[in-house]
Parts: structure tokens; C-alpha cells; sequence
């Protein structure tokens, strides 16, 4: 019933509409895509489970309008990250720099995966050179026997 | 054979690690301004709108900076802590008004006591970002030639002040 | 009175855990058979009084009983019903109780479903499950008790978390739980292995069943976990690689290689102390996972209240439990011997691939989670891992898998042909390929990411079709197709249908990530915006009141070529107790496409700034997850384990497979 209401309500409205296109939210939205593209990718200190694009806390907003500022002055992706980690350190990158304290991580999921191939081929390969276990006659004459003796369980 | 060792050894050194991080804070956001020059900043002070201050002006000296906010809780705790360094004399100590409305801050400086020789206002809240401030109560000591040598995250107790900030501004003192 | 007889039943099914795991595990290494026997009824009894605790916490909760610490916390008279039951495991002590419960209900089915198990391997199965719940039972009765009162009582509780007040939520922690307890069932499986020393298809057998059943509530778990913060969070994003969410996707991942990895010892005796490990790991990896949400190590969005002391007992527990089960693997898997050998290329090796793939997958998943503690520990800083790496790092590793997928299960056992394999899936290769060469272009656009995406999704579907088409094909002839059909195994729609599941996932990440679109507009009433083909208009904003809750609802109307095709209402909630604001988006779901709105902020009188996002296949995600949960569900209820619970107990033959 209410159902058919706002069917009704929605279609009336629809025959009246008036409005014109919506403008953007951001002033400048090229410039907010890449704000935001890089907001993504950085954490925000207060509500440290969140994107500095998704977070609502002050500090965020107020680092992203840094953020906008520098990049509507010009300066590339590389010069507001740079200018980030200088405040606050590493913490602020949810992509983790390539340095020496993180060459363990960036490659260890690789070597992980090389070392597991690396043993597996190995012991495939032990496992085929110690060969196929010996049928002895004794294992012969037995499986005879039970063969002969019929009745499946 | 050695293999089968392998999932134990690596189980307890991942025990030793969670062991470890059981005592650590992960929210905590170290400060990579530690043994850096303490950024520039020229600002009005609160109580006198029409002068500024800049951390040049404190060249020479060692000194503390304490960030606050009149609407945070912490700053609240670790008030009566300033007061008492501020009295003691050991090292002067300045507020950095963050994110706060004039009318507020000097309010609140008039009810709780003023431990600041100035305080700084920091309306919208820029040169706490460029000093790494991300909550607040945070206190920086910074030496003669205007490094900054210890950051200290969240309020003040007593036992860091004795511990770990008066040691500090006592061995700046004589460099 | 009801929490003290809560409590006291938490003591007595202690006492009875207790009972459980010494009758069992002593009786075993004795041979006394009556110890051994008293295993069940002890198991049932814990699973009696523990459900009882329960009973009562949930009692206390309806009933509103806030001198109840845990109930004061998490609840609120004005709570509606079904949120005041959910709010019994919406908080730490809580869902332990109901990790506990979840537990017990599944000892309770092993003994139910054990019978035709020798009594030394039930008895040791459930005496190790019995010992792992007194570990949790202490836990909860020493330091995470939900039945401490309060006193004075506050008038009123503190309200279960908005976010939580959702059906979502009711389902999800059981779910995942059942999951993560359910691999308890492999684990005790693979130490009463390891204690008898015996190892064989037969144990593999057993354990089969219970350990994809685990398995498909875990996937259900996380799939109910994503795609309730898809819609409740409010900005449209599934997964986030947040430590908490890695910790139910390791445990997914190493069952995933166990499954495996079982099939094979089933079937070929192989893999066997590689496929025990594998059982060690995933319910270690549960145990971990209930560690770093509840610890306070790292910080996660869905972390409890934590507390280190609780964090040090979690951490006991899991050295004595996992310590324990893997210095037995060291004393006892170097006799366990190697199984039946294989070639090189042959479905083993297949799968033994795919085991190794997703061992690396889980390994990289917890190297990323926990590197950032290992740096700060080691005093070398502090960094953040997100979603950056994750992805960078998973979709690679995952890609490989993907192929092996589809040559699997076609591959021969013991030995398979190469250029016999590559004529049976040209046609497969060739529907992929043609796949992801036209599907992109039909989207919008052409992209590698995409296609190769499509591609690995498209040779995944057509090598299913081509393993279906092979069993018709390759039956007896004068029969008909239905009937032969009929006689392809349950197990195998099982896997058909899980791997279906997957290659519906891919899709569904592929498509979504690749042609996604959003808007951000600022909007007065009677504006519209377009986006994906389709016209959202703004009717204005009107205050609504909820149960325990104020908010403003916007109106939006939605239409494609002039047509209507839906109503939404994304809404902006307060919730009175807690103050806290809440976005609810609004969301249209299809199945090729979903419309989710997302109101923002007033910006004047009468403008909002409202977020409109077009996703298509979005729900082919969860689509496939749910495919993944039936298939199975299919193959943990083929028939030949059905047959062999109903068979009287086995006489256990005494050579053990060489």
C-alpha cells in the first residue's frame, strides 16, 4: 500500500520535475579526483582505521585541504607525500616506502611463494628417484589370498 | 629430520613478537621531527593579537612547547603538571593554542592558571601539521640551536616530567 | 539470580570440559575403555551447561537487566528486541561466550556423527576439543566474565553501537565463529592422528566432512562481514584489509589448502603429514585471529575493548595449544612416511601447487599484517601496511591459483599427459580467451587488468563445463545423459559448483573495480545527476524518527530513460544514546548493477551534498561466496560419508598405507 503511494507520489513528481543538473561538490573536480586518488591512499592519524579520504575527523579534513592547496599550486603526487611523511612519518602510507627495513616485506610474499615451489619440486622429484615401493612375492601370495576369499565388505 | 622443525621455530618467534607488541601502543605516531630543526612558524600570540612569535625568538635558550586546546579532555589532567614545571622555574615553558577560539582559550587559561610565558594561537591549526601534531595534549623540548629533541604524545604525568623531560633540559642546558 | 546460575554453569561446563579432555586424551593413551566411553556424555553435558549460560546471558538482555556490567554496556531499553539478543555478542565478553557455545554445539555433533570411528580416535578427537574449550572456559571465568553485576545499576545502558544494529550483524559473528570453531574439529582430527600414529586415507575421510563444513560457514562468515560494511559503513567499499578481516581471511585461506590437501590424502594417501600441518595451521590461525582482535596489538576499526591482560591469556593459550600440537608434529610426523608417489605432473602436483599457493597467500597475508608490530618491535620504526599492498601483493599470487582451478580437476591422478590436458581445454581457452577479449569492450572499455581478470574468471567457468560435459560424455553408452548426471557424485557438483562460485567472484572484483563510478554533487531539491545511464533526483530532506534514533531522510528517485526504476532514502541518523551520527546509505540492488546514495552534509537551508555511485556486478561478490558455501555444503554431504557414519564401527586394518 505504501509502496503504491510512493509509486504514485514519485511519478507525479516525476511529470513536475523542474530542476537542473547538479554541480559538482568540489569547486574544482579534476583537482578533487586527484586529491582524493591520493587521500586513498594515506591513513589519517586520529581515526587510524580509515583513508584520509574516507576519515571525518578535523585533522583529516584540515590535511586535505593541504593536500588540495599543494596540488592546486602545482606540486606533484611525490612533493605532498614527501611533505606528509616529513610531519608525520612513514605511519601516514597505507603503500609502504621500499627501503631496507621493507625489502622483507615487499618480496617476502614472493620468496614465499619460490621457496614453497622450490621444496615442493625438490621433494616430487626425491620421491620419484627413491621409486615405486617393491611388490614382494609374500605381498603377492596375500593379496591372492584375499582376492580369492571373495566377499567385499 | 630438521623440516618438521621448521613451523615450531617459526611459531615461537611469532609468540616472542605478539609477546612483545602486548607492551607496545600501535596508535602511537612517533615523531620524525626528533633531531630536526623545529619548523618555522611566525604567529599572533593569544593573549596580544597584534604581536607574533616565531621559535627564532628562542634561539639560545632551551625551552618546552606544549600544545593544548581548551576543548580537549587530556589537557585538562596534565594542567596542574605544567603549572608546577612552569613554577619550579627549570625551563619556560609556551603554549601552542591549537584549533581553538580566542575567547575560549583565554577563558580557559583564566580558570585553570596560565603556566605559559606566551601562548601561541594556532587558529586553523597549520603549524601543529607542520609540527606533527595529530592530538592533543602533545609537548615538544627543543635545545639552544632550535632542535627538537623529545616529543611527548598525549598528557603530561609527573613521573615523565622527573623521568625524562628535566633530565633532558638539564643536559641541553649545559651543551 | 539468572546471572549467578549463568555462572555457575559456566563452572560446571569447566568442569565437565575438563572431564572431557583428560577421560579422552588419558583414556586413549590407556586403553580404558570405559574413560573413553564417558567421553560423549561428558561432551554432551559441557554442550548442556554451556548453552545454558547462554540461555542466560541472552535472558538477562531481553529482560534489560542492567545491573549486568556486560548487558549495561552493550544494550539500552529502548533497543528493539532482535538487536537486544544480537547486543549479547556484540561486545568481548559476549562473543567469547558465544565462541564457547558454537564450540560445544560442534563437539556435540562429533559425537552425534562418531560412532562408526574407532573409540580411540573419537575418544582422543573429543579430549582435545575438550581441553581447547576448558583453555576458553577458564578464559572467560578468569578474565572476561559476562556476568559480573554492577552495583548501583545505571537507569538505563549505554546502547549496543549503532553500527551494529543491523541485521548483518545478528548473523555475522555467528557465522564466522562457527567457522573458526569448526576447524577446531580438523585440528583434533590431526593431533589424534599424530598421537596414534595413525595416518591414513580413512582419517582423511573423517575428517573431510567436518572440515568443509567449517569451511563454508567461514566463507559465509566473511561474505556476510564484507557485505554488511558494504551497506552499512557508507562509502562503498567491500574490504579493507584491516587486520581484523585478515585475521578471518588466513584461517579461509589455509582451509582452502586443506581441503585440498585432505582430498588427496583421501584418495591417494598422499600429502599426510603436510595435510596434518595444514589442519594445525588453520585453527591456529583461528586462535591468532581471536588474539589480535581482542589484545589491543594492533589497532583495527573492529577491534573490542581491549585489555593486555586478556591479551597475555589469549597468548598462554595459544602457545600451550598450537606450541603443544606442533612439538607432537616434530616428535611424530617424521614417522608418518610419504604416502603414495606421483609424478611430477599429475593431479597431485597439481594440487600440491595450489596448496603452496595458498599456504604463500596466507603467509603474505600475516607478513603484511603483522610487519608493522615486527618494525616497532625491533625499534625500527613505524609503518602502515593497507590496502596498497595487499592488493598489489594477493592479485598476483591468486592468478596462478586461478589457472590450476581449471586444470586440476582434469589432470589424471599419479601421472597426467600434458598435450592430453591441452586438448581437452582448447575450447575452454578458447571461450576464455575470447572472453575477456569481448566482455571489456561490452562494459565500456578495454582494459589488461580487466581482461585478464575476465580471462582467468572465463577458463575457470568453461574448464567447470568441460569436467561436467566429460562425465556425461565419458559414461557408458545406452545411457541417458540425465542418468549419468545422476551418477556424478555429490562431492563432485560440490567442487563444480564451489569452483563456479569462485570464477562468479572474479567477476564480480573484476568488473567492479575496473568500471565503478561515482559522483559527488552538491543538490537542491529538483536537481538531478547522472551517472551509469541513469538519473538520480533530489527531492529534499524530511526528520524522520527511528526506534532509538532521530534522522533526516533525503528522497531520491531514480529513473533510466524516463522510466522509474527505484525509490531511495539514504538517511543521516543520530542515535540518542550514544550522540553518535551515523550515514545510511540507500542501495538498489541488481543483478548486473547495484545504485548506492549516500547523503553527506547540509551545505545551506535546503542544499546537501549527496555521493550517487554506480557498481555494476558488485553482488556477483557475495554471489559467488554464497556458490562457494553450497558447493560445499554439497560435498560435505556426499553420500559415501552419509553411508559411513551409518556403518557399524570399522575394523581398523593395522598396516598403514606405505
Amino acid at each position: 500500500m505504501r509502496r503504491a503511494a510512493a509509486l504514485l507520489l514519485f511519478a507525479a513528481l516525476a511529470a513536475s520535475a523542474t530542476g537542473k543538473e547538479a554541480a559538482p561538490a568540489a569547486a574544482d573536480p579534476v583537482l578533487e579526483k586527484r586529491v582524493m586518488a591520493l587521500a586513498e591512499e594515506l591513513r589519517c592519524l586520529v581515526c587510524q582505521n580509515q583513508t584520509l579520504a574516507d576519515s571525518n575527523a578535523p585533522l583529516a579534513e584540515d590535511l586535505r585541504n593541504q593536500v588540495r592547496e599543494k596540488m592546486r599550486a602545482g606540486k606533484s603526487d611525490r612533493e605532498v607525500v614527501d611533505f606528509l611523511v616529513e610531519r608525520y612519518g612513514d605511519f601516514v602510507l597505507y603503500r609502504p616506502p621500499l627501503k631496507a627495513t621493507t625489502i622483507l616485506l615487499w618480496f617476502g610474499p614472493l620468496l614465499l611463494l619460490a621457496a614453497g615451489f622450490a621444496v615442493m619440486l625438490r621433494r616430487v622429484r626425491l620421491r620419484r628417484e627413491s621409486g615405486e615401493a617393491e611388490v614382494t612375492d609374500a605381498d603377492r601370495k596375500r593379496a591372492a589370498e584375499l582376492l580369492a576369499s571373495g566377499d567385499p565388505k | 629430520m630438521t623440516r618438521f622443525a621448521i613451523p615450531i621455530a617459526i611459531f615461537v618467534a611469532l609468540l616472542a613478537l605478539l609477546g612483545i607488541g602486548l607492551k607496545l601502543d600501535p596508535r602511537e605516531v612517533p615523531s620524525p621531527l626528533i633531531g630536526k630543526p623545529a619548523p618555522h612558524f611566525e604567529l599572533p600570540e593569544l593573549h596580544q593579537a597584534a604581536r607574533t612569535f616565531s621559535e627564532r625568538d628562542m634561539l639560545g635558550k632551551v625551552w618546552v612547547l606544549n600544545v593544548w586546546a581548551s576543548w580537549c579532555v587530556s589537557c585538562r589532567e596534565e594542567h596542574p603538571v605544567l603549572l608546577d614545571l612552569a613554577a619550579s622555574g627549570a625551563v619556560p615553558v609556551y603554549g601552542l593554542n591549537y584549533k581553538d577560539r580566542r575567547e575560549d582559550g583565554l577563558a580557559w587559561l583564566k580558570g585553570m592558571g596560565d603556566p605559559y610565558k606566551i601562548s601561541i594561537f594556532d587558529f586553523d591549526g597549520r603549524v601543529g601539521i607542520d609540527y606533527g601534531v595529530y592530538g592533543v595534549p602533545e609537548t615538544y623540548v627543543i635545545d639552544k640551536s632550535g632542535i627538537i629533541r623529545y616529543k611527548r604524545i598525549g598528557p603530561l604525568t609527573p613521573e615523565i616530567v622527573k623521568e625524562k623531560l628535566l633530565p633532558l633540559v638539564r643536559e641541553l642546558d649545559r651543551a | 539470580m539468572i546471572p549467578e546460575l549463568g555462572q555457575l554453569a559456566l563452572a560446571l561446563g569447566l568442569a565437565l570440559a575438563l572431564a572431557q579432555g583428560l577421560l579422552g586424551l588419558i583414556g586413549a593413551a590407556r586403553g580404558e575403555n570405559v574413560w573413553m566411553a564417558a567421553t560423549r556424555p561428558a561432551a554432551r553435558g559441557q554442550f548442556v551447561f554451556v548453552a545454558i549460560a547462554f540461555a542466560c546471558l541472552t535472558t538477562s538482555f531481553i529482560h534489560n537487566d542492567f545491573t549486568v556490567a556486560y548487558v549495561a554496556t552493550n544494550s539500552n531499553s529502548a533497543l528493539p528486541l532482535q538487536y537486544r539478543v544480537a547486543g549479547v555478542w556484540g561486545g568481548h565478553e559476549g562473543s567469547m561466550l558465544l565462541w564457547v557455545l558454537m564450540l560445544s554445539v560442534w563437539t556435540c555433533g562429533v559425537t552425534l556423527f562418531s560412532r562408526h570411528l574407532p573409540q580411540e580416535m573419537a575418544a582422543r578427537v573429543l579430549g582435545v576439543m575438550g581441553l581447547v574449550s576448558a583453555g576458553f572456559l577458564l578464559f572467560i571465568l578468569f578474565t572476561s566474565n559476562p556476568f559480573v553485576r554492577i552495583f548501583p545499576a545505571p537507569a538505563d545502558g549505554r546502547d549496543l553501537n549503532p553500527l551494529l544494529q543491523d541485521p548483518g550483524m545478528v548473523m555475522h559473528p555467528p557465522m564466522l565463529y562457527m567457522g573458526y570453531v569448526g576447524f577446531s574439529i580438523a585440528f583434533a582430527f590431526a593431533v589424534a592422528a599424530l598421537l596414534s600414529g595413525r595416518l591414513d586415507a580413512a582419517w582423511a575421510r573423517w575428517s573431510r566432512p567436518w572440515t568443509t563444513a567449517a569451511w563454508s560457514f567461514l566463507t559465509v562468515g566473511i561474505a556476510l562481514g564484507s557485505g554488511w560494511a558494504y551497506y552499512e559503513l557508507g562509502w562503498g567499499g567491500w574490504w579493507f584489509w584491516d587486520p581484523v578481516e585478515n585475521a578471518s581471511f588466513m584461517p579461509w585461506l589455509t582451509g582452502t589448502a586443506l581441503i585440498h590437501s585432505l582430498a588427496v590424502t583421501e584418495k591417494r594417501g598422499a600429502f599426510r603429514s603436510w595435510t596434518v600441518l595444514l589442519a594445525i595451521l588453520a585453527f591456529a590461525l583461528s586462535l591468532l585471529g581471536t588474539f589480535l582482535v581482542r589484545s589491543g596489538v594492533l589497532t583495527s576499526v573492529h577491534a573490542f575493548a581491549t585489555d593486555p591482560t586478556r591479551g597475555i591469556f589469549i597468548l598462554a593459550l595459544l602457545a600451550l595449544v598450537i606450541g603443544g600440537s606442533l612439538l607432537l608434529y616434530v616428535w611424530r610426523a617424521p614417522k608418518i612416511g610419504l604416502g603414495g608417489g606421483f609424478e611430477p605432473l599429475s593431479r597431485e602436483s597439481f594440487l600440491l601447487a595450489n596448496n603452496v599457493i595458498f599456504a604463500a597467500a596466507a603467509g603474505s597475508v600475516l607478513l603484511g599484517t603483522l610487519y608493522p608490530l615486527a618494525l616497532d618491535a625491533s625499534g625500527l620504526g613505524k609503518i602502515s601496511v593497507g590496502p596498497p599492498y595487499f592488493e598489489t601483493v594477493f592479485v598476483p599470487l591468486m592468478a596462478p591459483a586461478l589457472f590450476l582451478m581449471g586444470v586440476g580437476p582434469l589432470a589424471r591422478w599419479k601421472k597426467a599427459s600434458l598435450p592430453d590436458l591441452a586438448s581437452r581445454l582448447r575450447w575452454a581457452l578458447a571461450a576464455a580467451v575470447l572472453a575477456a577479449l569481448a566482455l571489456p569492450f561490452a562494459m565500456g572499455r578495454w582494459g589488461v587488468m580487466v581482461a585478464l581478470g575476465v580471462l582467468l574468471a572465463a577458463w575457470v567457468a568453461a574448464s567447470g563445463f568441460v569436467q561436467l560435459y566429460e562425465k556425461v560424455r565419458n559414461a557408458a553408452s545406452g545411457v541417458s545423459a540425465w542418468t549419468r548426471l545422476q551418477a556424478v557424485p555429490r562431492a563432485t557438483y560440490g567442487m563444480l559448483l564451489a569452483h563456479f562460485g569462485v570464477a562468479v567472484f572474479v567477476v564480480g572484483v573484476t568488473l567492479v573495480k575496473g568500471y565503478e563510478s561515482e559522483k559527488d554533487v552538491r543538490m537542491e531539491p529538483g536537481d538531478t545527476v547522472e551517472l551509469g545511464g541513469y538519473t538520480f533526483r533530489f527531492d529534499g530532506v524530511r526528520d524522520v524518527k527511528g526506534p532509538n534514533y532521530v534522522a533526516g531522510r533525503a528522497q531520491i528517485p531514480v529513473t533510466r530513460d524516463g522510466k522509474p526504476v527505484a525509490m531511495l532514502y539514504p538517511e543521516k541518523r543520530i542515535y540518542r544514546v550514544q550522540n553518535q551520527p551515523m550515514t545510511e546509505a540507500a542501495i538498489d540492488t541488481g543483478f548486473t548493477r547495484d545504485l548506492y546514495v549516500s547523503l553527506g552534509d547540509a551545505v545551506s537551508d535546503t542544499a546537501w551534498v549527496i555521493r550517487v555511485h554506480h557498481k555494476p556486478f558488485i553482488d556477483w561478490i557475495w554471489g559467488g561466496c554464497l556458490l562457494m558455501a553450497l558447493g560445499g555444503v554439497l560435498a560435505a554431504s556426499d553420500r559415501r560419508y552419509r553411508l559411513a557414519a551409518r556403518r557399524p564401527r570399522e575394523e581398523y586394518a593395522v598396516a598403514a598405507a606405505r
